[in-house]
């Protein structure tokens, strides 16, 4: 079911098999880890700051060892080859340029340290800062650069010396917005032109979304879903993934009946509504159903609906390209609806009665996360 | 009505302070402030001033000063002072050398005199008093007949060259002693004689010294500072209080203890001779070993500070890059991480290399006579001999020697700042 890129080949690249991970021996950093990554692709591991996503890049890596289970690279074990002998790329989160070396300096690094013939490396220094448009910098130290560049150069340190698979360790976590946006874009080319495997870690889901793949939502040391960018959107496997990409609007209910790919649920308001059963249990336990904003239709667009409710308008927020509508549906429970300006007729106010159709195909009925 | 009248005020104001430039207005509204900050730094300024300037540089000058001759016979001293130093002084001159010494006659300003002329030429004080003794001459003699009858002496140009010489103000006389050189009697620098030459072997067993001790801190501070930033808080912290914990402790009763412990008694000796390594107990003491054991421990923490400092912020990240980028733990460390190290390395090199330069109560009391350092030597001569101008002859090469380090450190440093805000 994921969507696959063009240059994204089938082959496993390095894959993790039942891989765990443990600091003090209580709890489990990394749970049960199994990822295949593919050769080519790029993966972003995406999930909130103590997920085990970066444990999971730092044992790729080499500077975490398992505590259980098998890390392979192009079928061999790598376990407990140290990281010096990986020949992996690595991009870290400030960087990491020798301040003490001008930028050349720190490109001929790692092809001085694999002894490379002197005018190999200078070729490869050129070409390296040629590919990310800094060839007039050289002679810089990193401190002279602005963050964008010194986020470039590190990108050119960890591709300079070829490896076939680069990590990235929340890179553009220290640029402000705009560059962030710019920058997304230009990795995105550049491993679209290498061929590459690159596994990139991020906190930010737009970030994600917009470069990768597929994308591997981490929560709590366990890969809850992976999938391209659309999957992962449309049809979230569980109700973390539904509540963490993106906006939703989720109600508690129990699962009333259960037809193949349909099903009902009766939400706490004694109301039923049709929804598509994506990761629920037995009927009869309870279920969380969550419906994106935009895909709520309002007034006569929801004649045709499954789910049809009537509501009152709480607030309207104006933001542009699209008005945020806060809707009242009775019994303290409310829904976000985004409506396009170009579809929102003019007479919306506050206090204004209103028909909202939910259509029972992007109602997706899940089971509730566990708490603990 | 009160608004308005401001207003009005303020507008006239205004068009006066617009005319002045900006600078001059800037530097009004700043001068309240800096006469601020001058009368708070003022008390520290003066304390400084009395206490450590003007002293040291009074000290300092006693090594070219020259009062003795100019103070015993002043009038010599000038008349003199224009003469050219061939052949003899003319008679004016030998006039007023004769008149003056006979009225100086059993002063203790001649006495002094004669004592310094003594320095620079053995037996001139014998001659100054024998003459003294013997005026005034007979009336109506030749002033320079009746001298050279008194003692042949007065007849030769050198006794007077060195009169000369010794009656001028400022003198070079303890500077060049210091590094081992003179002034022979025709003016011309030389070295001094084997049995006299003792400086230039001190200056350089200073430094030598002082060099091996800066070396043991590295060594040994430098893996501990590194220690110190790796840990985790709560045992550096522990860590670091048993670094400082030297400073609490007289140096007096630390070096005391270091010869209880090294003496050939002590506790270090029995314990070798307890566990069979050794049969003769080991000289640890009263040697240059002892000087440099106990030097080093009491300098260690100067030396681990400023790298902890340094290293502290040193962010581990970068030993991980460069292994990611290929490079073995090792050569990362040594590639990478050192380099960084090296303004701490520098700082608390020169720290411990300048204290050491200084050190006296530890040789002084661990070492032998072969491991006195300069500062030996410079309180000798003030507290013994009393001779003022050779202890500031010393002082002022040993501080001339420590402020030629200071820039030629501060320079590297500049450029570590000036790469470090290029960057």
């Amino acid at each position: 079911m994921a969507a696959q890129s063009g240059s994204t080949g089938q082959e496993a690249h390095v894959t993790f098999t039942r891989v765990q991970k443990t600091y003090d021996g209580e709890t489990l950093i990394v749970r049960d880890l199994n990822l295949e990554i593919r050769r080519g692709e790029f993966l972003t591991l995406l999930g909130p700051s103590g997920s085990g996503k970066t444990t999971c890049l730092m044992m790729l890596a080499g500077f975490e060892t398992p505590t259980s289970g098998e890390i392979r690279v192009g079928g061999t074990v790598i376990n407990k080859v140290p990281p010096h002998r990986r020949n992996i790329g690595m991009v870290f989160q400030n960087y990491a340029l020798f301040p003490h070396m001008t930028v050349a300096e720190n490109l001929r690094f790692p092809l001085s340290v694999r002894k490379l013939p002197a005018a190999d490396i200078d070729a490869k220094v050129k070409r390296a800062l040629a590919m990310v448009r800094l060839e007039a910098f050289g002679n810089r130290y990193p401190q002279q650069l602005s963050g964008g560049q010194q986020q470039r150069i590190a990108l050119a340190r960890a591709l300079v010396f070829e490896p076939e698979l680069v990590l990235m360790d929340e890179p553009l976590g220290a640029l402000d917005k705009q560059l962030r946006e710019h920058m997304q874009i230009e990795i995105k080319h550049l491993h679209d032109s290498l061929g590459i495997t690159f596994v990139f870690v991020t906190h930010d889901q737009g970030e994600a979304l917009t470069m990768s793949d597929r994308i591997a939502v981490f929560d709590r040391g366990e890969i809850q879903q992976i999938d391209s960018a659309e999957c992962l959107y449309e049809e979230p496997a569980n109700a973390f993934v539904a509540g963490f990409i993106g906006e939703s609007n989720t109600f508690q209910g129990t699962l009333l009946e259960r037809n193949g790919d349909a099903c009902a649920v009766r939400l706490p308001s004694g109301a039923v509504v049709q929804a598509r059963a994506a990761d629920v249990g037995d009927v009869g336990s309870s279920a969380v159903v969550s419906v994106r904003p935009e895909r709520i239709v309002l007034n006569g667009a929801s004649a045709g609906c499954e789910n049809r409710f009537s509501a009152k308008v709480k607030e309207l927020i104006y933001q542009g390209d699209h008005v945020r509508v806060q809707l009242d549906l009775g019994n303290q429970s409310s829904l976000m609806v985004k409506a396009p300006i170009s579809q929102l007729s003019h007479e919306l106010r506050p206090e204004q009665p209103i028909e909202v159709g939910i259509p029972a195909a992007h109602l997706r009925a899940l089971a509730p996360t566990p708490s603990a | 009505m009160t608004a308005t009248t401001l207003t009005a005020s303020d507008a006239a104001a205004a068009p006066d302070e617009r005319t002045l430039p900006l600078k001059t207005r800037l530097q009004r509204a700043e001068r309240r402030k800096k006469l601020l900050h001058l009368a708070l730094i003022a008390p520290l300024a003066v304390f400084l001033l009395l206490t450590f300037l003007w002293p040291i540089g009074a000290l300092l000058k006693r090594s070219v000063d020259n009062p003795e001759v100019v103070g015993g016979l002043p009038a010599t001293a000038a008349a003199l002072a224009h003469w050219n130093g061939q052949g003899l002084p003319p008679a004016s001159a030998l006039a007023v050398f004769v008149k003056e010494m006979e009225g100086a006659r059993g002063s203790t300003e001649l006495a002094s005199a004669a004592k310094r002329l003594n320095t620079e030429m053995t037996g001139y004080r014998s001659l100054i008093m024998k003459t003294a003794r013997s005026l005034p001459l007979p009336d109506g003699s030749n002033l320079q007949e009746g001298l050279a009858a008194i003692d042949p002496r007065w007849g030769e140009t050198r006794t007077w060259q060195v009169m000369a010489r010794a009656g001028q103000p400022y003198t070079s006389y303890y500077l060049l002693a210091a590094l081992d050189h003179a002034v022979d009697a025709d003016g011309a620098i030389v070295a001094a004689t084997e049995d006299q030459a003792i400086y230039l072997d001190v200056l350089g067993r200073t430094f030598w010294m002082s060099l091996v001790v800066t070396l043991c801190c590295l060594v040994l501070g430098f893996p501990l500072a590194y220690l110190l930033t790796s840990l985790p808080t709560r045992s550096s912290n522990l860590l670091m209080i048993l670094v400082l914990l030297p400073f609490w402790t007289s140096i007096l009763v630390r070096v005391a203890s270091w010869i209880v412990l090294l003496q050939s008694g002590g506790l270090v000796n029995q314990a070798l001779q307890a566990l069979g390594l050794i049969d003769e107990p080991l000289q640890l003491v009263f040697n240059r070993l002892g000087v440099y054991i106990a030097m080093t421990h009491i300098l260690l923490p100067f030396m681990i500070l400023p790298l902890y400092s340094v290293m502290k912020g040193i962010s581990p990240i970068y030993l991980r890059a460069a292994q990611s980028l290929g490079c073995p733990p090792f050569q990362s460390f040594w590639k990478v991480y050192f380099p960084q190290t090296l303004p701490g390395v520098f700082a608390g090199s020169l720290l411990v290399f300048i204290l050491s330069m200084g050190y006296y109560i530890t040789p002084a009391l661990l070492g032998g006579p072969q491991e006195q350092m300069a500062s030996y030597f410079i309180a000798f001569y003030t507290n013994e001999t009393i001779n003022w101008g050779m202890a500031a002859a010393l002082s002022t090469v040993l501080l001339g020697a420590t402020l030629l380090l200071y820039v030629v450190y501060s320079r590297y440093a500049g450029q570590g700042r000036n790469a470090a805000k290029a960057r």
